[in-house]
């Protein structure tokens, strides 16, 4: 018994731990920082977020050790009844749940409400590697693709339908996990490219992304031609069959539908790359002529899509989504104020508590999802790289705890753990320095809230818990 | 060896994503904390200001370009208590004209509100005292200046249409995140209907301060200001001629003027008596007037023209006559005795036809109009048949915009009210009552309820001969017309043109021949065709009515209007509206008519009162 007690605080990763301890700690600091005002002073002021996040961060500790106590083979057992015990707190959320900020994801519970989404990513990650570590398991069977799709997307669906865009986008981030457990990497390239395509074109038009595509398929004849005369050549004519329908629409000699002005130089710059690249013997002329075609014909989709069949509150959001509405309320001002506020903190910061611009007004949301705005200005350029890097830190270190596993069903789960840190980490700190959508998820430890605090508690722990018998077979 | 790990080079391509996106976020930090130092601030002036950049709110003008409401700067003291520092406070409450204790309490609220964001010290500080406190403030670390704008009145006329505007409610900030603590917003009238129009967007501009809270300039060249919009200016519909000298003629009298013109529905004059100066619910006096005007026994909050519900009186005895002849029940040529046992009458001519009749206002004429209508001997039960009978009126009625609201862009209008079978139902009970429950109806004396704005719509109808446009009260909004298209759309009637021109004839003659009604409304140059009502008033003396709309070719104007407590419509709506339509068409009233005409009326004043000594 000794020897076992003994056994599992050896084996235990001290390293996660710490760092855990760490940014719990820095995050409580700034949740003081983001509120504190001189007349309530006293730490565990329960009046007060910070009061209540050091009440929700010793509740934590008491999580942690009864994760702890659980055995590793409980958690690769259950994962099924918890994956469905979530889903039906979620439905019941959709039933009886409680609105705040216009999204229906709070259960009330009289003393505490919970934020059963936050826990959907805890069971769905468990249900994932359970389904994905089955002995001799082909992901690319088309059964189980379509397992693994209803494992990834059904709760990210019902958060959806709660109206908590950010919570449900976060599924996507599995992708990963799908990634190094047997998706070809094609996939995720062109998963990208999808959502690049679509971002684009919300943001920049139809035309600017039509002549990037063509651009790229030059460059790729460029490189496999190595022709610097002919490449330069057809990017004249492209050019020129650009601008001359803008010609006549710009001294109005008469008057061309848009999308014709780039269905028409398309084609055209189509039949000149087909012509060269034949002449050239180019590998694979047709299926790049195709996916530029495709990727035309799903621009035009999209901005057509957007523009006639969604209802004006749908464009509202995706506009929010991307930031794109002029609103001097909406997103747009949030961003500017978070970026004021964390540009304005400098190399060093303005110290500790002497921030002016992250406390009560300027930044909207201080303490929860703009927190990260409250280390950029009182801890400046050093505050905000250090935190990066300790995140970072932590995701190789769940990187190389996933390697070590013996049973694929911990490395599986620790991929799905380290991937949704990601994707929280990306879009929060990207939307506060305006290099990702204003999607409102919280920053992993930092943003106040209990729930938020415990799911990512649970998710990390449980990966610990599993880790102390990495030399065990779990499935 | 662990099972089934294929794949584990993708380990290195992960990480690899992990640390290049962290790699760009470093960059993108570095970029915006140290290398883009337009986002620092010097060590010591390390405060920005947010100020509030209140948009101009829109004018309201007349039909005709006068200014009816305009903007004048009011001055509002802030306060930021974080940064106040210690000042002499002595100096300051003599400055302001505040006491020490007031300094207290109003720092104490202000710091409640918030320690960082800014909030109004002090309300609408007069321009002297602005004046000199502008010049020591750099003393006063944490005050500043705002400058806003309030209402003013350069006509005080209009009170009613016009509306006033007042501090946001805690529940329409709770409801409305545009609106913060102290904003303005339109209360009642148009500034309450045009708001959305009228207010513009506010703005946004950050100035950086420093310590001793003098402005150093713009931050980041303006970049993040956000530029107020002002407000759109509204042109109303409102000859302020006309209202002004409609209001005048109305003083000391209760009761109510509404003029449109029919072919548009433009309400051109709308007034309610008695009324109050606009300018006396504008700046720090308003609260004080308010509670003084709603304790007023006379009402002068409440708006006559849009609320007031009287019964028609004989003036609806033309909506009976219409349906009457319309379904055939009665033709031109139909004659009633003049039958005072049926119902009381006054002494006049013969009704040889139906134009005679309105013109005599023959009470029994339109008992057996009425009747005729109720019974039309579709069931042999006399009950099922009135209820038959009710329902087919009513359905002519409500065409007149009777009984409704009428979907104008004034807010609290009322809708009247035309009795239904379930009303007389709840009344005397089901198939207890018949034509004779409801005789009244015929001369507009029963269950029949009217505005004075459906009146004088009606009058409009009569003057289109059978169709109305919603009265309204807004032409433009900026540069653009009124695209409302409850505003363009024409409402019709279903009864013949002909027999439109058979109640115009009538009303001609009420007003120009020997046997009418209302000679008082006579008007040398202008054919005025108008019809009187005395409304039965129970608790007091009836109330006077009058209808008219003129010249009779080419109509330009339609009037209601109404004198409470004055007695028969001849008396004093009668030369009170042939006074408008004057004033209207040929732009002034006559000598002969301001001396003796207008001189009447001004020298009748029910509610004058002594002034005490
Ligand atoms: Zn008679």
């Amino acid at each position: 018994m000794l020897n076992r007690a003994s056994s599992f605080w050896a084996r235990l990763d001290w390293i996660t731990v710490g760092v855990y301890f760490l940014l719990v700690f820095l995050g409580w600091l700034n949740i003081y920082a983001a509120v504190y005002d001189q007349d309530h002073q006293n730490i565990f002021d329960i009046s007060q977020k910070y009061g209540m996040q050091l009440l929700w961060i010793g509740a934590s500790v008491i999580l942690i050790i009864m994760i702890f106590l659980v055995d590793s083979r409980f958690y690769a057992a259950f994962p099924y009844p918890i994956y469905a015990l979530v889903l039906i707190l979620l439905l019941l959320v959709l039933a009886f749940g409680k609105e705040v900020n216009g999204a229906k994801s709070w259960i009330d519970l009289g003393l505490i409400r919970l934020q059963p989404a936050e826990f959907a990513k805890l069971s769905t990650a468990l249900a994932l590697a359970k389904f994905t570590s089955t002995y001799n398991f082909k992901l690319l069977k088309f059964r189980n693709l379509l397992i693994v799709g209803a494992i990834m997307f059904t709760p990210s669906l019902l958060i959806l339908l709660q109206n908590d865009t950010g919570s449900a986008l976060v599924y996507s981030s599995l992708i990963l996990v799908l990634y190094r457990e047997g998706l070809p990497g094609w996939v995720l390239v062109l998963l990208a490219f999808i959502v690049i395509l679509f971002i684009l074109t919300l943001l920049h038009g139809v035309g600017t992304v039509a002549f990037i595509i063509l651009g790229l398929m030059l460059l790729y004849y460029y490189f496999n031609a190595r022709d610097f005369r002919t490449s330069l050549i057809a990017f004249g004519i492209l050019l020129i069959a650009y601008s001359i329908p803008y010609a006549f629409n710009y001294f109005e000699w008469f008057s061309i539908p848009t999308n014709l002005l780039i269905i028409v130089p398309f084609v055209f710059a189509s039949i000149i790359f087909v012509y060269f690249a034949y002449r050239k013997n180019i590998n694979r002329i047709y299926s790049i002529v195709g996916i530029t075609l495709l990727s035309l014909m799903f621009i035009l989709t999209v901005d057509y899509g957007f523009n006639n069949v969604l209802i004006q509150h749908q464009r509202d959001r995706i506009n929010n989504l991307l930031g794109i509405e002029f609103d001097p309320l909406g997103a747009g001002y949030n961003v500017n104020q978070s970026l004021i506020a964390i540009g304005s903190g400098g190399f060093s910061g303005k110290g500790y508590l002497q921030g002016t611009q992250t406390k009560y007004d300027f930044v909207p949301e201080q303490s929860t999802d703009f927190i990260f705005c409250t280390v950029g200005e009182e801890w400046g350029f050093l505050g905000t790289s250090s935190i990066l890097l300790l995140f970072t830190f932590l995701l190789i270190r769940i990187l190389i705890i996933a390697e070590r596993q013996k049973s694929s069903f911990t490395r599986i789960y620790a991929y799905g753990v380290a991937s949704i840190f990601f994707f929280h980490l990306i879009i929060n700190v990207g939307m506060t320095i305006g290099l990702a959508p204003v999607i409102g998820i919280p920053l992993p430890f930092f943003s106040y809230g209990g729930s938020s605090l415990w799911a990512f508690t649970i998710l990390l722990f449980i990966l610990l818990r599993l880790d102390v018998s990495r030399d065990q077979l779990l499935n | 060896m662990p099972v089934n790990n294929q794949n584990s080079d993708k380990q290195w391509v992960i990480g690899g994503i992990f640390i290049v996106l962290v790699l760009i976020f470093l960059i993108r930090l570095f970029y915006i904390q140290v290398w883009d130092n337009a986002y620092q601030l010097t060590a010591e002036s390390n405060s920005q200001r947010h100020v509030t950049q209140y948009p101009a709110r829109g004018l309201i003008l007349d039909r005709n370009g006068k200014v009816l409401v305009q903007n004048q700067a009011a001055y509002d003291l802030m306060v930021v208590p974080k940064q106040v520092q210690e000042f002499d406070t002595l100096e300051f409450c003599k400055m302001l004209s505040i006491t020490n204790k007031e300094l207290k309490e109003k720092l104490k609220k202000a710091k409640l509100y918030s320690w960082y964001k800014p909030s109004i010290f002090l309300k609408q500080v007069s321009f002297e005292d602005y004046a000199t406190f502008q010049e020591h403030l750099f003393r006063f670390p944490g005050f500043f200046v705002q400058t806003r704008t309030l209402r003013d009145y350069p006509m005080p006329t209009a009170t009613h249409l016009l509306g006033y505007v007042g501090e946001v409610s805690e529940k329409q900030i709770e409801n409305n995140s545009y609106y913060n603590l102290g904003d303005y917003i339109g209360i009642s009238g148009i500034e309450k209907t045009y708001e959305q129009e009228l207010r513009g967007t506010k703005g946004n501009k950050i100035f950086l301060v420093d310590v001793h809270n003098r402005i150093k300039g713009e931050f980041r060249d303006g970049d993040f200001d956000i530029m107020a919009i002002p407000g759109y200016n509204i042109t109303t519909t409102i000859d302020a001629e006309l209202q002004l000298f409609g209001e005048q003629l109305m003083e000391y009298k209760i009761g109510s003027i509404v003029a449109i013109e029919p072919s548009t529905g433009e309400i051109l004059a709308l007034i309610s008596a008695p009324s109050y100066n606009p300018a006396m619910l504008v700046g720090r006096a308003r609260s004080l007037n308010y509670s003084h005007l709603q304790n007023d026994s006379l009402k002068p909050l409440f708006n006559r023209a849009l609320t007031a519900q009287y019964p028609p009186g004989s003036i609806f005895k033309i909506i009976n006559g219409l349906i009457g002849l319309q379904g055939q029940f009665i033709n031109w040529h139909t004659h009633f005795t003049c039958d005072k046992s049926l119902v009381g009458c006054h002494n006049h001519p013969t009704n040889d036809n139906i134009e005679k009749a309105i013109q005599f206002s023959c009470n029994p004429y339109f008992f057996q109009t009425y009747k005729k209508i109720i019974q039309q001997g579709k069931d042999n039960n006399r009950f099922i048949d009135s209820r038959y009978g009710l329902t087919y009126w009513r359905n002519y009625v409500l065409e007149f915009g009777l009984g409704k609201k009428l979907k104008s862009d004034l807010p609290n209008i009322s809708s009247g009210s035309i009795p239904d079978t379930t009303f007389y139902d709840k009344w005397y009970g089901k198939e207890r009552w018949a034509f004779s429950n409801i005789a009244s109806n015929s001369i507009g004396q029963g269950e029949v309820m009217v505005v004075p704005i459906q009146m004088a719509n009606l009058v409009a109808i009569i003057a289109n001969k059978g169709y109305y446009i919603t009265p309204h009260v807004v032409k433009k909004v900026g540069e653009k017309t009124n695209a409302n298209p409850e505003f363009l759309t024409i409402h019709p009637t279903s009864i013949d043109t002909k027999w439109f021109e058979t109640v115009q004839n009538a009303m001609y003659a009420v007003v120009n021949e020997a046997h009418g009604t209302a000679g008082r409304a006579r008007i040398d140059s202008i054919a005025v065709c108008g019809k009187t009502g005395t409304v039965q008033n129970p608790h007091g003396e009836d109330h006077s009515v009058f209808i008219a709309f003129a010249p009779k070719d080419n109509p330009q104007i339609a009037i209601a209007v109404y004198v409470e407590n004055s007695g028969f419509g001849g008396t004093w709506a009668a030369p009170i509206a042939s006074l408008m339509i004057e004033k209207y068409i040929n732009g002034e009233i006559s000598e002969y008519n301001t001396k003796y005409k207008q001189q009447r009326i001004l020298d009748y004043k029910p509610l004058y009162v002594e002034p005490s000594k």
